[in-house]
């Protein structure tokens, strides 16, 4: 019996691996793609919760997250590509100037 | 085995290890296939929870749309040559160790009271006639996609004209970002 504890859980854990990939890489591309991971994970929760509660709402909730996911990443990628532009690279490291 | 139990631990496997595979991987394109294999594992999920509007959304819009997006990038920047030096922060060990414990606090919420003592999910038939269920006689049900269009052009309209607003302003963004030259905007 799969119940709402499992959609939870396996929400969490995806939650819990973007997190990890965001502060481990290195690399911009990988780092949006763990933030898109974290994204889903919630949607992932606001779906199980919505059938759950027999409410509709949750999925209204995820269609606009996925929206605003999709404008993230045209505007985060758009940005990389500039980024690769000055730099000649995509690396986090490489982009420190305004580190204290 | 119940068909719907099987299906859950293949897709939360498929998602899991697609994530991993996404945070691991060295090459940004192979990060990028695992990618796409959990974004088709939550697509799955989500008709096992009877969103089925939502998982061809997911389908289209994260499997089709973004992926594409990241695919073209990681073709536009050469990232092959970086390839040698290592791939992940120098203090990855720590950052491993905050996300298992994230993990950890997350976790906790499901031994709570309101997790433990949980009912039997909500009849799946309500799901498409909370919102119609005025307009529609009691044999005749909506499909999911009916009702979540229902919603969305009813209840949530002004969000959605803000969604469409927000669209094309990351478009015109993407495009002024994305042009070669800056030097023409001034």
């Amino acid at each position: 019996m799969v119940t709402l504890t499992h959609y939870v859980g396996l929400s969490f854990l995806l939650f819990s691996i973007g997190v990890t990939g965001v502060l481990i890489r290195r690399n911009l591309l990988t780092v949006l793609m763990s933030i898109e991971l974290m994204l889903n994970a919630v949607n992932l929760n606001l779906i199980a919760f919505s059938r759950q509660l027999g409410d509709l709402n949750g999925h209204l909730l995820a269609i606009f997250i996925i929206t605003v996911a999709a404008g993230e990443a045209a505007i985060g990628l758009a940005i990389i590509v500039s980024l690769y532009r000055l730099k000649g690279s995509v690396n986090l490291d490489d982009a420190a100037e305004m580190k204290g | 085995v119940d068909p719907s139990v099987f299906f859950f631990w293949v897709f939360a496997a498929i998602v899991v290890v697609g994530a991993l595979g996404v945070i691991t991987m060295r090459q940004p394109l192979h990060s990028a296939l695992f990618l796409l294999m959990s974004f088709l594992g939550i697509a799955g999920l989500f008709i096992l929870n009877h969103a089925e509007f939502l998982a061809a959304v997911q389908v289209l819009v994260y499997a089709g749309g973004v992926m594409v997006l990241f695919l073209f990038t990681i073709m536009l920047v050469n990232v092959r040559k970086q390839a040698r030096e290592p791939y992940v922060n120098r203090r990855a060990g720590i950052s491993v160790l905050a996300g298992f414990f994230l993990f950890l606090l997350l976790g906790s919420v499901l031994t709570g009271p309101a997790m433990v003592n949980l009912g039997p999910p909500a009849d799946p038939a309500k799901l498409r006639t909370t919102v119609i269920e005025t307009k529609y006689a009691s044999e005749e049900k909506p499909g999911n996609s009916e009702a979540v269009a229902w919603s969305l052009y009813r209840d949530y309209l002004l969000p959605f004209e803000i969604a469409s607003v927000f669209l094309l302003v990351a478009m015109i963004g993407a495009v002024v970002l994305g042009k070669r030259t800056m030097e023409k905007f001034d």
